[in-house]
């Protein structure tokens, strides 16, 4: 109906409006604008697909649009904000089947034709099949761990990484075979797209329940790089350069989440953080935690000048952020200033209590960056921390000893005091003991946090 | 080598760069909703799944074409749906 020429430059339009969705996303005054933006430039990608189909199987391409929206919208509304972490992984998932499947589709079109494929076609379809296979298994066990279908800790076995870099290298010698193999072979592909599976099992389940900020958006990175190989097989350039995109976005933020952890990428993939208790930090023998009473931490509360407030995962898996509101317009009606500081690692994907807490109508303008928010705490008369751990750790700054040493932390032992909410005194993740429990200005209040933040807002409220 | 080969290494080392420009300034608060409209965008395969499930090309094209597109539009409706309520909550404080 149209000319390839005008379908490709409809196409360069599209990938026009992603850019400018991206670029609106730079500050959340217009994101929500750029989001719909990106959302119009991938409207007019489809029905320009759609219009260049003469003849088409109607009705099963109908369906499959009306079926695949109606699971996305009816999955977009039901999910809870904590949960968030679980959908993206997902959805990295079902970006990498799509491209796994238009790959495959691709490969048997050809093969039952007894076309040849040409070689440069051939590499970019066992790209496709490669990263997309891998994309989509490595999301569902990062979404199982999230989701605690299957246990956060690593699982690992001895020589694992011989043992993957076999399956690759099989997978590269039988993608090799199959391309150069005058003869037309199916089983070959199928033993791929195997392996490919079982490599993204494989790569996935080393890796700890904490480390999930960086294995979310590294898997976020091959889905784009899988939409991108699976333009160069359909020789698509819209394809190409939305998978780019995305791609390039997934590592950068690996990159700062790694950076977050001053951990390498490649210790966070093959270091099994966390799978065996370190000895090597302080123990707790001999030193005692203060706990404090509701009424003292209330107290402690109503009367402070300056409130900074450090959320953590404890936060997310108690939903206490609308608590959490409640208790700071409290404190702000009392006379006080409430911020909140946010590590880059906090909860379980990057932007994760940013989310939760502009879901509890907290503004964004609140909300601190570590590094802007650092340098306050040595003026903040209250530190509450709600479910972190790890990130206000002071042995990262002072215990060369401990594994999480050179960690950029919250500073939270600077200021003049400090509350933690906590469940109980169980250890962190890996079993690094915190000093800020055990510090001198620091008061514990044990149980739920949600309980204990209902407990402060009404406790407050009768002062 | 097919000359769109090329045409693609091209494009793309320069749409990374380009997305590695743009991302690098998204600000840390706004994390989430990038990487679930990352998402959306990645369903963009929705156009190579269209064109295999139209094929014709007999059933096992078709089931697969089919499959394709239902994960390619749960990405698109279901990236860009979670990001717009994600995003409609991010608010400034207002002025008193």
């Amino acid at each position: 109906m149209i000319s390839p020429a005008i379908e490709r430059l409809l196409y360069l339009v599209a990938a026009v409006l992603f850019i400018t969705g991206l670029k609106n996303l730079q500050s959340p005054a217009t994101a929500r604008r750029g989001n719909a933006t990106s959302g119009i430039g991938m409207l007019l990608a489809i029905v320009v697909t759609l219009l260049e189909l003469e003849i088409l199987s109607p009705a099963v391409l109908i369906a499959g649009l009306l079926v695949g929206s109606a699971i996305g919208w009816w999955m977009a509304r039901s999910i809870k904000m904590t949960s968030m972490p679980q959908m993206v992984a997902l959805l990295n998932g079902f970006g990498g089947a799509a491209s796994l499947l238009v790959g495959g589709a691709e490969f048997l079109k050809s093969e039952l034709r007894g076309e040849a494929i040409s070689v440069d076609t051939g590499i970019t379809i066992q790209l496709t099949l490669l990263i997309g296979a891998v994309t989509l298994s490595g999301s569902l066990i990062a979404w199982a761990k999230l989701q605690e279908v299957m246990t956060g800790k690593p699982i690992t076995f001895p020589a694992q990484k011989v043992f993957n870099a076999l399956i690759f290298a099989a997978i590269v010698g039988l993608s090799a075979y199959q391309l150069y193999t005058p003869d037309s072979l199916l089983w070959p592909f199928y033993a791929v797209c195997g392996l490919s599976l079982l490599l993204g099992v494989l790569l996935t389940i080393p890796i700890g329940g904490a480390d999930m900020p960086v294995v979310i958006s590294l898997l976020n990175s091959y889905s784009g790089l899988a939409g991108s190989m699976t333009g160069f097989v359909i020789q698509n350039d819209v394809l190409i350069i939305s998978g780019a995109l995305v791609g390039s976005s997934g590592i950068i933020l690996s990159q700062i989440m790694c950076k977050a952890m001053n951990r390498s990428l490649a210790n966070v993939l093959f270091g099994s953080f966390g799978a065996t208790v370190t000895a090597t930090g302080k123990s707790a023998a001999g030193l005692t935690v203060k706990s404090i009473s509701v009424e003292d931490a209330a107290i402690q509360l109503a009367y402070a000048q300056s409130v900074i407030v450090v959320p953590g995962y404890g936060m997310a898996v108690a939903q206490a952020q609308h608590t959490v509101r409640e208790l700071a317009e409290l404190i702000e009606k009392k006379g006080g200033t409430v911020k909140y500081a946010i590590h880059p690692v906090a909860g379980r994907m990057p932007g994760h209590m940013n989310v939760l807490l502009a879901e509890a109508n907290i503004p964004y303008d609140k909300l601190f960056a570590m590094e802007d928010i650092n340098s306050e705490f040595d003026n903040c008369d209250v530190a509450i921390v709600i479910g972190a751990n790890d990130v206000v750790n002071p042995a990262a700054r002072s215990d060369p000893a401990s594994p999480i040493f050179g960690m950029p932390i919250l500073d939270v032992d600077r200021g003049k005091s400090c509350i933690v909410l906590k469940r109980s005194m169980g250890a962190g993740f890996a079993g690094i003991e915190n000093e800020l429990f055990y510090a001198p200005k620091t008061s514990m209040l044990f149980g739920d946090a949600k309980a204990s933040l209902g407990k402060l807002v009404s406790e407050i409220k009768q002062l | 080598m097919s000359e769109y080969l090329i045409t693609g290494i091209v494009i793309f080392v320069l749409a990374t760069y380009l997305g590695a420009q743009l991302i690098g300034r998204v600000p840390p608060t706004l994390h989430t909703p990038l990487m679930s409209g990352g998402n959306a965008i990645s369903g963009i395969t929705v156009v190579g799944a269209i064109i295999v499930a139209a094929a014709g090309l007999g059933w096992i094209s078709t089931v697969l074409g089919f499959l394709a597109v239902v994960f390619a539009m749960m990405n698109v409706v279901g990236g860009y749906a979670v990001t717009d309520r994600m995003l409609q909550m991010f608010r400034k404080e207002e002025a008193k």
